[in-house]
């Protein structure tokens, strides 16, 4: 039973579509990543799964719970990290998890020792009774990450978590994400720019202009581009173009230089090619596809986060838009 | 279907954050005291000069309950207003999220600023001897009573206002357009029978005038004539109670459309 379902889900905003009609699962215990460029429409499904936002039309169901008709016990199922800080800044860390537990109901005598184990989780312990206003991004981020987990949620939701980390912190942070669905059982809901994490996710979405684009496992995503690189430098490339194409039947292309070739399997087709222009060669490299090069193939667009990007111009149209409304 | 468990550890959790924050910030506790007793020393003691004392009320003791109302309008606003901070700021929507209904959360934020207002209220209660003033602790009773339901309906007002805004950058209209006329008509400074007829109705429908009215009818004892009350102490209260239950649903229905 998949603890997430979404069915031809739109969201419109006025005149503009930020999700239109899309449809996933995300099973239970698994760390499930959502990519896409800004503006595709990530931050307004999460907002529709976390019950802030009601969908235009289309169901989402959490743990069992129309996110629409139920949306207390949504919100009693899931934790969620948000892009931008929400942390209280004028109390200390433990008053922020204390917050939320009460808030989300934990019993009282609960709440001491889970505030400790989430601390010691994230590795915060020593910085329980300092105001948050004192700490630094990576900090604030694993401080809310420690918030989503004290109430022992079935789906945590990370909207971009490491974004903005200094790489020690990104890793700090990382490392105790993938720990989650086998330490607490909970499932994670991601969204990332960030292609080791994506690599993690057991699977993926892809979203762009509102509409899935692909899914899958991060092999089957790589299948898409069919196949390992192989890049190759020679003392003569016409030369050797026609010995790959005598000894292999195939044509290799020129590119900066270097000649290419598209195979199936890398590691077995490397020996006949060394034997076929051994003369020639000076070095040989391969190159597996990597997410980044799917998200291109599919969106035209690299994975990094743009400058001020798309994203910024749909918000502020969408606020324009509700102002007027 | 809601547990009323879980909606009263929310309500009791948002009020204990904020007062956490205010007995924090020292400052703004001891600069919020110094508002009305600037108003009570130095401008009722200065007006009471040109005021002629009529029914042998000096003007610095007509003032005392609108001072009251003072305190409680601005830091109840002040307390409210603050939604629009965590809007900023981002912790707003860690309190949406969480399951507990709407109201609760309206509910929890009044009862916030009522909090703080209350023992601003109660502080600079206790000056009226130095007004020369003679209170019975039953009269003491009933201001406080009274001044904790307006505390509660003004906090649910600045709700309702803070909902209508997205960043701190319109407090200032916030104050000049709202906080300022509602202080002026409300019969702190003067009588509201003696003003002209659009200003008379215009403090009518203002529910600060009934709140400084009630606390009138607590504190001053009969035949004040032209100074005293305007209106009856039922009333008063009822007007209160009323806009306090209005305040809350306008306030709840605001943040359920947002959600």
């Amino acid at each position: 039973m998949p603890v997430i379902q979404v069915e031809h889900l739109v969201k419109r905003f006025g005149p503009i579509t930020a999700v239109n009609d899309i449809s996933f699962d995300v099973e239970e215990g698994s760390i499930f990543g959502f990519l896409g460029p800004n503006g595709a429409g990530k931050t307004t499904t999460i907002s529709i799964l976390c019950t802030l936002l009601s969908p235009t039309s289309g169901r989402a169901v959490v743990n069992g719970y129309d996110c629409r008709l139920e949306p207390q016990k949504v919100r009693k199922s899931i934790g969620i990290v948000f892009q931008d800080t929400t942390l209280d800044k004028d109390l200390t860390a433990y008053e922020n998890l204390a917050f939320h537990a009460y808030i989300y109901g934990v019993k009282k005598s609960e709440v001491r020792r889970r505030a400790e184990d989430a601390l010691s989780f994230v590795g915060l312990t020593d910085r329980k009774d300092d105001l948050v206003k004192r700490f630094s991004g990576g900090m604030k981020r694993r401080l809310e990450v420690a918030r989503g987990l004290m109430h022992q949620p079935k789906v945590l939701f990370l909207d971009e978590p490491t974004l903005g980390l200094d790489p020690q912190s990104r890793s700090n942070l990382w490392e105790a994400i993938i720990e989650l669905p086998e330490k607490h059982g909970m499932t994670v809901f991601m969204t990332t720019h960030y292609m080791e994490e994506a690599e993690v996710c057991g699977r993926l979405a892809i979203i762009d202009h509102g509409k899935i684009i692909a899914r899958g496992s991060p092999e089957e995503m790589k299948g898409i581009i069919g196949g390992d690189v192989v890049y190759i430098k020679t003392r003569n490339n016409l030369k050797a173009k026609e010995e790959i194409k005598e000894a292999l039947g195939m044509t290799a292309e020129e590119k900066d230089g270097e000649l290419f070739l598209t195979v199936e399997n890398a590691e077995a087709s490397i020996p006949p090619l060394i034997r076929a222009i051994a003369e020639t060669a000076l070095s040989v490299r391969i190159e597996r596809p990597t997410l980044n090069d799917v998200f291109l193939k599919l969106t035209g667009k690299e994975i990094r986060r743009e400058e001020a990007g798309g994203a910024d111009t749909i918000r502020e149209e969408i606020r324009a838009w509700r102002r007027k409304h | 279907m809601i547990e009323l468990n879980l909606e009263l550890n929310a309500i009791y959790v948002i009020v204990a954050r904020e007062l956490k924050k205010f007995l924090r910030e020292k400052s703004r506790f001891i600069a919020s005291l110094a508002r009305p007793l600037i108003w009570l020393f130095m401008v009722g003691a200065g007006l009471s000069r040109i005021v002629s004392p009529r029914a042998g009320m000096p003007y610095t003791q007509f003032i005392f309950p609108g001072i009251l109302g003072m305190t409680i309008l601005f830091s109840s606003i002040f307390s409210s207003i603050s939604v629009i901070w965590d809007k900023e700021f981002g912790f707003l929507k860690e309190i949406l999220v969480a399951p507990v209904s709407r109201s609760s959360i309206v509910i929890g934020k009044a009862l916030s600023g009522t909090v703080v207002s209350f023992i601003q209220a109660a502080i600079i209660l206790l000056f009226f001897p130095l007004l020369g003033m003679h209170l019975t602790l039953g009269q003491v009773m009933l201001a406080l009573f009274i001044s904790a339901a307006v505390a509660f309906s003004i906090s649910a007002f600045g709700i309702v206002l803070a909902s209508f805004y997205e960043s701190y950058e319109s407090f200032s209209v916030i104050m000049n357009f709202i906080i300022m006329p509602m202080f002026f008509l409300s019969g702190a400074m003067y009588p509201v029978r003696l003003l002209q007829t659009p200003l008379r109705v215009a403090a009518s429908v203002n529910p600060l005038t009934y709140g400084i009215d009630a606390i009138k009818n607590a504190l001053f004892t009969a035949g004040q004539g032209p100074m005293g009350p305007d209106f009856s102490l039922g009333l008063d209260i009822g007007v209160v109670l009323a806009s306090s239950v209005l305040f809350v649903v306008l306030a709840s229905r605001f943040f359920e459309r947002r959600a």
